[in-house]
């Protein structure tokens, strides 16, 4: 089980005691926030932003956003959410300032272009006469010892860098920080479908380069 | 075992992986799939590696707070809780 998915769990069990302990000017408890949330923070700025520098700024200035709102905060949503909804509309602002353009509005609809999570010369033709559209090379189990390398860790961390940002966000809060999609939904302000698509086009193109890291033809 | 593959080719199925183990598929749809799986076994093993996929992905670990960002955000902290 993710890092993140249990300690996000146990921020939720106590978000309310967590706001009391920020409103009494409790620094450990401010620091234990940071930690958790600003990695995520940079990498979710980095969709809107051009360079990792910019993205670091995105996010501290949302942390100053989150004191300057936190009075006001009313739980309405959580904690979690709230943050970055204002991570988004920072990084939003900063993006037109720098003359970007915003990812979601460029790929409103990530399913009308198409991206096959495996290529087609990997099946047999659709006119096949017996097995249409079956594996022409099937795919072959990977060897547990070659898997758990450290070697292997480091291409996957390749293949998820080299990913266009929009898919890098999504696998990284899943995937990575064990999010759910309905908060990975919220914090990217994405449909339930477009959130599926991303995240199965980055989880595909992650396990096409595990695979011809771990099984070369 | 023809008449599975015909319902659905491995090629639409790789496209449902993540779907699938969302639960995200129609009950109807869901189980489609499994026929398939259940006989398939390039498809078979094409969902452990995209189980294992995952798995892996989560262990990846977090990079940490800059020291320097941290000062930064605790100063913030306590001036905004002085004001």
């Amino acid at each position: 089980m993710p890092e993140g998915f249990r300690y996000s769990r146990r921020v939720a069990a106590t978000e309310a005691e967590l706001l009391d302990a920020l409103r009494a000017g409790d620094e450990a408890a401010f620091a234990a926030l940071v930690r958790e949330y600003h990695p995520s923070l940079v990498r979710v700025a980095r969709m809107y932003v051009s360079s990792p520098a910019t993205a670091e700024e995105v996010a501290q200035e949302t942390w100053l956003g989150v004191l300057n709102g936190l009075d006001r905060f009313e739980g309405r949503s959580s904690l979690k959410t709230w943050i970055f909804r204002i991570l988004a509309n920072i990084a939003k602002t900063r993006a037109v300032r720098d003359g970007r353009t915003l990812p979601f509005s460029a790929l409103e609809d990530p399913a009308r272009v198409p991206e096959p999570a495996v290529g087609a010369d990997r099946f047999l033709d659709s006119e096949h006469p017996r097995w249409p559209g079956h594996w022409a090379v099937r795919p072959e189990p990977w060897p547990d010892d070659a898997l758990l390398a450290a070697e292997t860790r480091e291409r996957l961390a390749e293949a998820i860098e080299a990913l266009p940002a929009t898919q890098r966000a999504v696998i990284t809060l899943r995937d990575v920080e064990g999010w759910s999609s309905d908060e990975v939904r919220n914090a990217l302000d994405l449909s339930e479908t477009n959130q599926r698509v991303l995240l199965h086009r980055a989880r595909s193109k992650v396990r096409a380069a595990l695979e011809s890291y771990l099984e070369p033809a | 075992m023809t008449v599975e593959f015909e319902q659905l080719s491995c090629r639409e199925l790789v496209e449902l992986v993540t779907d699938y183990l969302e639960g995200a598929l129609a009950a109807e749809e869901h189980e489609r799939v499994d026929r398939h799986l259940a006989v398939c076994r390039g498809c078979h093993t094409y969902v452990e590696q995209f189980r294992q996929t995952i798995e892996l992905t989560g262990r990846l670990r977090v990079e940490d707070v800059s020291p320097e960002a941290e000062l930064v955000l605790l100063d913030a902290f306590r001036a905004w809780h002085a004001a």
